[in-house]
């Protein structure tokens, strides 16, 4: 029974409407990602099996038929940056996703209804999945050594940014989708039309090189593509690899024979992480 | 399922004192809630029909009906939740669609369903709650403790919320209603799905906010028992406010002894009543009920003229339940089946549901 605690009579606060009130949305929702991820261990370390399983299992049984190692680069090396990539990938949009179990396990209302305003809960929510996405994805570089690639201060830093750009981009289209979603059953419709053919064209798994037409194409059109390649660029730079090597499993990306700059790529993929959070914001205003 | 659109009701809390906390801004004069004319519609369906009310600051106020009789969509159009089709509703000073976060910062919301992260700990959930509304430091951690303590969970304040029972999941949720010190709390069915004893505790704490806060609260119910609690209650049924009063003022108005008989045929019943007596009855929950202004002279005319095999007679001394059936012509249990059935049959409260089931 209620033990007479007789709390004093509250203060009252009263909501302002400055940009503080705003931001405090986006950091006490960044902090709940971050909280949630560091007391999930067991998602930590499941999340890193996948990739575990790719680059050595898959990459290494592939690479007695793909004989990348004539050129000089082993086919696990070739496939760690694409596998870097698809840590980031599926940690972001796994991340974004969690807006539907939020919605419905209700804390999603609790949200809703606070006196902030709906564009700063998505910016936080994207900002958390970054920082979760990008954690993860430091932890998968912990075994570039095993195949080859050096720990290059440098190329760490290249990495580690552009992993985070990709990781807010992902989470944006994540959230975005994640937005209008009711259950968690649509999830499933999502992985299979988006995430898994984005991440096939993306050139993880393959360079994106001597293609039919047609699966070049539509390489170009996915726009992981202009992701991933920056991360294949960046750690191919720190391999000494032969031209050779370079052409045929870093090609690049070219439009029309021009191959496309990494900054230009990195502007790329910059202009649709602004427009995924613009959309994001706009439809989750919408909620209710 | 659920019969009504239930919109996120939000669990809303209470107001400022002013005698004691000197910083604050005083109290707006005047009513804490006023509804002028509110009405909504989900396609044809009208949900809330022209309500118009105001509960006085510092009021305990009840809304009383059936699930699917309104109640959680007004509330959740006081919560700046759903936009009203018409009409307008003040909230703590604030218009509920042109000051929406003024109004939101003013109101804490406890809802019907759970709300609350299972895999943060009940500081976290609080801190996540308080910062949102623009609490910090140490303020914010005496606060936290003060109502963690209220609700008798200050020794799992560090345990996850996963692994807390349904009544302190609720007590919880209350207490987090009130962390921001809101002016009017909003209850949703604060008790819906837990034991007498727990529902008990919870109204142990409404009673006790009362003292301490100087809160305006309006809650919504569908027991009976519960309004009685109330300063004043309002009967919502299809939509409509149905009757609005105290509840000694509610049941004094009925002033008759509700009688139920039990009989192989209600019919025949109802048919000698009205031919010998002139009442109209009613079949209730497998009964004959009607109303007679002297019950317990009634009953031995009944067996002396009536003329019917009664198996059973029950006299009862008016009740909100009465109130209730005065008013609506059904008791609340029976009104909660037919408009479960009315609202599930129409595809718009359909497709609201399931948006709104999240």
């Amino acid at each position: 029974m209620a033990t007479a605690v007789m709390p004093e009579i509250a203060r009252v606060r009263e909501v302002g409407g400055s940009l503080r009130r705003h931001l405090r949305g986006v950091v006490v929702v960044w902090r709940r990602e971050l909280i949630r991820f560091g007391r999930d261990r067991t998602r930590m370390i499941t999340s890193l099996v996948q990739p575990v399983l790719f680059l050595f299992v898959l990459g290494t049984g592939l690479s007695t038929i793909a004989r990348t190692a004539s050129i000089g680069v082993s086919f696990e090396t070739f496939m760690f940056p694409g596998i870097v990539g698809m840590t980031v990938l599926f940690t972001s949009v796994f991340s974004a996703i969690s807006i539907v179990w939020d919605r419905e396990f209700g804390f999603l209302r609790e949200m809703l209804v606070a006196p902030v305003p709906r564009w700063s809960l998505v910016l936080g929510k994207c900002l958390g999945g970054t920082t979760v996405a990008t954690i993860q994805g430091c932890i998968f570089l912990a075994f570039a050594g095993a195949v080859g690639v050096p720990y290059s201060p440098v190329m760490l830093v290249e990495v580690v940014g552009e992993m985070a750009l990709m990781a807010f981009t992902l989470t944006a289209f994540g959230v975005l989708l994640a937005s209008r979603m009711q259950q968690m059953q649509s999830f499933q419709v999502v992985v299979q039309f988006f995430v898994m053919p984005m991440f096939f064209l993306s050139g993880a798994m393959f360079p994106l090189s001597g293609l039919p037409s047609w699966l070049t194409a539509l390489t170009k059109v996915d726009p992981l593509s202009y992701a991933v390649d920056p991360l294949r660029r960046a750690i191919f730079d720190h391999l000494h690899a032969s031209p050779l090597a370079l052409r045929t499993l870093d090609p690049g990306i070219s439009w029309n024979g021009w191959k496309l700059p990494v900054g230009l790529e990195l502007g790329m993929v910059a202009v649709m992480a602004a427009v995924l959070l613009g959309a994001g914001m706009v439809v989750f205003s919408k909620t209710d | 399922m659920r019969a009504l659109a239930k919109p996120a009701a939000g669990p809303a809390t209470a107001g400022p004192a002013m005698a004691t906390a000197p910083a604050a801004p005083p109290a707006p004069a005047g009513p804490a809630v006023v509804l002028e004319h509110l009405s909504k519609r989900f396609g044809d369906l009208e949900a809330v029909r022209d309500v118009s009310f105001s509960v006085a600051t510092g009021e305990l106020f009840g809304l009383l009906g059936p699930n699917g009789a309104g109640k959680s969509t007004t509330i959740s159009m006081l919560c700046t939740l759903l936009r009203p089709s018409a009409g307008r509703a003040m909230v703590g000073g604030a218009d509920v669609v042109t000051e929406r976060a003024k109004v939101r910062g003013r109101i804490g919301l406890v809802f019907q369903d759970p709300t609350l992260d299972e895999y943060l700990t009940a500081e976290e959930n609080l801190r996540f709650h308080g910062e949102l509304y623009g609490m910090t430091g140490s303020h914010l951690g005496e606060r936290i403790t003060q109502v963690l303590e209220m609700v008798e969970l200050a020794d799992r304040r560090k345990d996850e919320v996963r692994s807390f029972s349904g009544g302190m999941r609720r007590r919880l949720e209350i207490a987090r209603g009130l962390l921001h010190s809101p002016r009017v709390l909003f209850l949703d069915e604060p008790t819906v799905g837990l034991d007498p004893q727990t529902r008990a505790h919870i109204w142990s704490y409404i009673e006790m906010l009362r003292a301490s806060e100087a809160i305006t609260i309006l809650l919504t119910t569908h027991y009976m028992d519960e309004a009685e609690h109330c300063d004043r209650i309002a009967i919502i049924d299809h939509g409509r406010i149905a009757v609005l009063d105290t509840p000694s003022a509610l049941k004094e108005a009925i002033g008759r002894d509700r009688i139920e008989i039990s009989v192989a045929e209600p019919e025949k019943a109802i048919e000698a009543l009205k031919g010998h007596f002139d009442i109209d009855a009613t079949v209730s929950e497998g009964s004959v009920a009607f109303y007679v202004q002297d019950g317990d002279q009634f009953v031995p005319r009944l067996f002396s003229e009536g003329g019917i095999a009664i198996s059973a007679v029950r006299i009862a001394r008016p009740t909100l339940d009465d109130v209730f059936m005065s008013y609506t012509g059904r008791t609340i249990r029976d009104a909660e089946a037919t408009s479960g059935e009315l609202l599930r049959s129409s595809p718009h409260v359909r497709a609201a549901v399931a948006r709104r089931r999240r």
